[in-house]
């Protein structure tokens, strides 16, 4: 129930952002300041949740098959493979890695 | 049909069956991550932007708490305010629209909307992206949670993997020049550093920002990272990009 609750009220404050930017009168919004931090806080948000996704376990970090998986969702990035062939990418190395034994 | 003839519609509909099918990823990894099935189906249906999706299911993954699930989701919706504030002032939406418009105000259906100089392609090309996204990514989240539930365990499947993928898919066009992969490099190793010694998740918040403090100290592009995922006119080269900013700036 708990989770639920954090869930909707994400939510919530997402579609807040959104509707803000068509209530709250331009002329107030209208801050090349606000726009960039919002850019490059979206760069960053990502590259974390990357990182996190391939090297963090909890409060430690691994070396696992994860890596494999980013290594090969950059490959096939750098080819422009599209989306779905990046994220098939990242799946199959990693479960093909784990097949040779490496965790 | 004459609808089919606009260039913002025809625009809108691949791009909506491009970005609507990887809504199956995102279906798979949100059961595999911990929530249920209507959890997930919630945060498309309600939440709907899809960077915000994978970092709410990405933060529960890392054994993060649902504050900062909550947290990390929420920072990065603050783009689309953005993205509301220039739609108005292009599309100006009244009374019921306003609202809807506001659900359906993300990355692509922007990106879709700005590439287009008639205003009423405009309209017709944010509207047609935004309903169309919206409706497929539902209908391929459903399909992906019903498949990711059937897999079993999702590390024999790379499921784990695929998330790693698929955060450096949602990275990868917003890393134009060197100024955006040196703010990632920063906030990646922050993340790092930090993980050892905050709980699951606050490493995210942390990266949150030190990136912020980066756009507020440095002056650089004012639509550094607002990229699309896909990019609705990626066979037209590259579009110029609507700044909202540049009169102003007088750039």
């Amino acid at each position: 129930m708990n989770l639920w609750m954090w869930l909707l009220l994400a939510c919530l404050l997402g579609y807040g952002w959104k509707l803000l930017g068509y209530l709250v009168p331009a002329s107030l919004l209208r801050n090349p300041r606000m726009s960039r931090i919002a850019g490059t806080m979206t760069i960053g948000l990502l590259a974390s949740l990357t990182i996190v996704n391939a090297v963090a376990s909890g409060q430690a970090l691994a070396l696992d098959a994860r890596i494999g998986a980013l290594a090969a969702a950059g490959i096939a990035l750098w080819l422009r493979a599209p989306f779905l062939v990046v994220v098939l990418a990242g799946a199959g190395a990693a479960a093909g890695l784990r097949l040779l034994g490496w965790s | 049909m004459k609808l089919l003839q606009s260039p913002a519609v025809r625009v809108g509909l691949s791009i909506s069956i491009a970005t609507g099918l990887y809504g199956v990823s995102f279906g798979a990894l949100g059961v595999t991550s911990g929530l249920d099935f209507w959890q997930t189906m919630a945060l498309s249906l309600l939440l709907f932007s899809g960077g915000s999706q994978f970092a709410f299911i990405g933060v529960v993954a890392g054994g993060g708490s649902g504050v900062a699930a909550m947290g990390a989701a929420t920072l990065l919706g603050m783009r689309n305010g953005i993205y509301g504030m220039q739609l108005n002032a292009l599309l100006q939406p009244r009374g019921w629209r306003k609202y809807a418009a506001a659900h359906v105000t993300i990355d692509e259906s922007t990106a879709t909307s700005t590439g287009q100089t008639d205003p009423d392609e405009q309209k017709r090309g944010f509207w047609t992206a935004g309903i169309g996204i919206f409706v497929l990514w539902n209908i391929f989240t459903a399909v992906g949670a019903l498949a990711g539930s059937a897999l079993g365990d999702p590390k024999q499947w790379g499921l784990d993997g695929a998330a790693v993928a698929a955060f450096l898919g949602l990275l990868w066009p917003r890393l134009k020049g060197r100024e955006p992969v040196a703010i990632a490099v920063v906030c990646a190793l922050a993340t790092v550093l930090a993980v050892p010694f905050v709980p699951a998740g606050v490493p995210i918040l942390i990266a949150a920002f030190v990136a912020a403090a980066i756009g507020w100290f440095s002056h650089g592009r004012s639509d550094e990272g607002l990229e699309p995922d896909v990019d609705p006119y990626a066979e037209h080269h590259q579009h110029p990009r609507q700044d909202p900013h540049s009169e102003e700036a007088g750039r």
